[in-house]
């Protein structure tokens, strides 16, 4: 393998950190838009490997199989699942609780995600086990230089690069975009420019989810196998980026998400233990030096 | 001149405590229900520990089963790997408690580390710092091969019994409640109500916040410990984030704020799984549908959201039974 640092491991890390970054760019966006740790989002990852999973044995069984209109729609149905079920979870569980103290919504998403990890896992046909996730695109080694590649992390850093420019483009340069950021900023003051509030909310939850969704089925590719509690890990390393990043912050979300990818690979290839417990450590070194994170801005206290 | 009044929270724990003990030695209660009254007794403590901590001070803490990992595991190793007690020598009971309290002692110092980020964190991000060192201490657990690692510390000897889980839930109570009517209690709602106002009183806020978490810690190392001898196992998936999410539920379903929710909670809810555990498994054999385990958890989160959308101050609001205040003198 080489040493820690090689090609190999940047590349690693890098696929780790794309997949993490989708799913970072949900949470940092609800908690800009309405200061909540949407705990369940790694809940909408998990729904989006299970809707691909689905979806892909739906299309093997209706039509032979042309893998590149099979891998379009499945990554079309994650996105799909991810989004209407975070955006029927604002509808349902948040939205009620807008203008109550934070701390009730954020243990109402703690409930929400114990709710829809445990429902699929009661569910005969999902089950709490682990599944072996089908290879949507067939595997191919690629090799360069001393570093092997295979096709599926190159697909994972193109598909998060795409979807994340969308996003840019969403933000900056359409109305709801605008919307969105004007309500982030400041929500008395969007309302009195006539901006609904709450559908520009619910469009955050929609494609925050989605991005969650995409991230499910660039996972479930990667490690081949997926399971009810699948989101949980993923889901905490990626808030991490986002608090690293500066959470409310998109490019910060990126950015930290890519240094979190590319610290855990470094950190695993010397020491498994240290693999496990470097996104807690970055966490509380964050914290206690640069709470705001790398590019959030601070914010004073109001007297 | 002040008139003599009866300490209701001990006649009314003492009549429990006679009633049980009556009720079990004449075997119309049978050890089933005592070992679910044990285990209830035990979340007593965790959750009136937890609220000292959330619902008292304000200081959001995810990580709560964290301590009681440390108490379990401290207690156990000193009882079963370091002490060796033959149950049956005269000092083995000395001896356990010591390490129950030594197990708390331990709980109680990482109370105090992990107090400190407090003073820097607020709402949510503490609740990720806590839910983090929960998730630390666990995985340190998980990896000292000495206390067995993933297999857990196995070969605990059996010594929590009714009567000591009993008076240590007792004492939990009595002194989270005086703890709370007197003026450092004062001092902590006041953080809780509004820090800033509080620091401008001039309460010093940090001094009150690292003392809630390492009195929390400490009954929390408590209630680790006695669970860990009345199981005789202690293992590190007993001590995740889902466990505290359970005492999370509790208080917030008892009222935070309120010991005597905290309470209610505490039984209610650890008869209401057993309750789940027995009917899902009933309903699966009778009817022969593939209903898990699983279930139990659907209907414990659903109980958690819908509490937080009808009725986020949960069963008892902010109050207190009048078994548990000490009525001021007028």
């Amino acid at each position: 393998m080489g040493s820690i640092f090689s090609i190999q491991q940047v590349i690693n890390g890098l696929q780790v950190g794309s997949i993490y970054a989708l799913i970072a760019l949900g949470y940092t966006m609800v908690y800009g838009i309405v200061r909540l740790i949407n705990f369940a989002h790694g809940d909408f990852f998990m729904l989006g490997a299970y809707a691909a999973y689905g979806t892909f044995f739906v299309f093997n069984a209706l039509i032979v199989s042309k893998s590149g209109v099979t891998a379009f729609f499945v990554l079309l149905a994650s996105m799909a699942a991810g989004g209407i079920i975070a955006l029927l979870t604002n509808q349902l569980a948040y939205r009620p609780l807008r203008y109550k103290p934070k701390l009730s919504s954020l243990i109402t998403a703690i409930g929400v995600s114990m709710f829809l990890e445990y429902f699929l896992s009661a569910l005969p046909m999902v089950g709490p086990s682990y599944r072996p996730f089908p290879d949507v695109i067939p595997r191919v080694n690629i090799k360069i230089g001393t570093a092997t590649i295979s096709n599926i992390v190159i697909i994972d850093i193109l598909v998060a690069a795409v979807l994340m420019v969308g996003l840019t483009l969403l933000v900056k340069k359409t109305a709801l975009g605008k919307a969105m950021r004007a309500v982030s900023q400041d929500k008395d003051a969007a309302r009195l420019m006539g901006i609904d509030i709450e559908k520009g909310i619910a469009f955050t939850f929609l494609i925050g989810g989605a991005f969650a969704g995409a991230a499910g089925l660039l996972a479930g590719m990667t490690y081949p196998r997926i399971f009810p509690y699948m989101g949980i890990q993923p889901g905490l390393k990626a808030f991490i980026a986002a608090v690293l990043g500066g959470i409310g912050n998109i490019p910060g979300a990126v950015l930290g998400a890519y240094i979190m990818g590319l610290a855990e690979t470094f950190a695993s290839a010397y020491n498994s233990l240290i693999g496990e417990g470097i996104a807690f450590a970055i966490l509380i070194v964050v914290l206690l030096v640069r709470p705001t994170g790398l590019l959030g801005e601070k914010t004073a206290d109001k007297i | 001149m002040k008139k003599f009044r009866l300490p209701r929270l001990l006649i009314v724990s003492a009549v429990l405590f006679v009633v049980i003990q009556i009720l079990h030695s004449r075997e119309i209660m049978n050890g089933y229900i005592l070992h679910i009254i044990n285990q209830s007794l035990i979340y007593v403590i965790l959750a009136v520990s937890l609220n000292l901590i959330n619902g008292i001070t304000g200081q959001f803490s995810l990580g709560h089963m964290g301590f009681a990992a440390v108490g379990a595991y401290v207690s156990g190793t000193l009882t079963s790997l370091v002490f060796k007690i033959n149950p049956s020598s005269p000092n083995a009971m000395p001896l356990f408690i010591l390490a129950i309290v030594a197990g708390g002692l331990a709980a109680a110092v990482i109370g105090i580390l992990i107090g400190f980020p407090s003073l820097r964190l607020k709402g949510d991000y503490l609740a990720i710092v806590t839910l983090g060192f929960g998730e630390i201490i666990r995985t340190v657990f998980n990896n000292i091969d000495y206390v067995g690692g993933p297999r857990g510390l196995l070969g605990i000897p059996k010594f929590s019994n009714f009567p000591i889980i009993f008076a240590a839930a007792f004492i939990t109570l009595v002194v989270v409640r005086n703890l709370i009517q007197s003026s450092h209690g004062r001092a902590m709602l006041s953080i809780r109500e509004n820090e800033l106002a509080a620091e401008l009183v001039g309460i010093d806020t940090t001094h009150y916040k690292v003392m809630a978490f390492s009195i929390g810690a400490f009954f929390a190392g408590i209630a680790g410990g006695l669970l860990a001898h009345l199981l005789t196992l202690a293992h590190p998936t007993q001590y995740g984030f889902i466990k505290s999410v359970e005492i999370l539920i509790m208080i917030y379903a008892g009222g935070v704020g309120s010991i005597t929710g905290s309470t209610i909670a505490a039984f209610a809810l650890t008869f209401l799984s057993e309750g789940l555990r027995i009917g899902i498994r009933a309903i699966a054999d009778t009817t022969g549908l593939p209903i898990g385990g699983e279930w139990r958890m659907v209907v414990y989160a659903l109980l958690l959201i819908f509490i937080m959308l009808f009725r986020t101050e949960g069963l008892m609001g902010n109050k207190e039974s009048r078994i548990i205040t000490i009525e001021e003198a007028d």
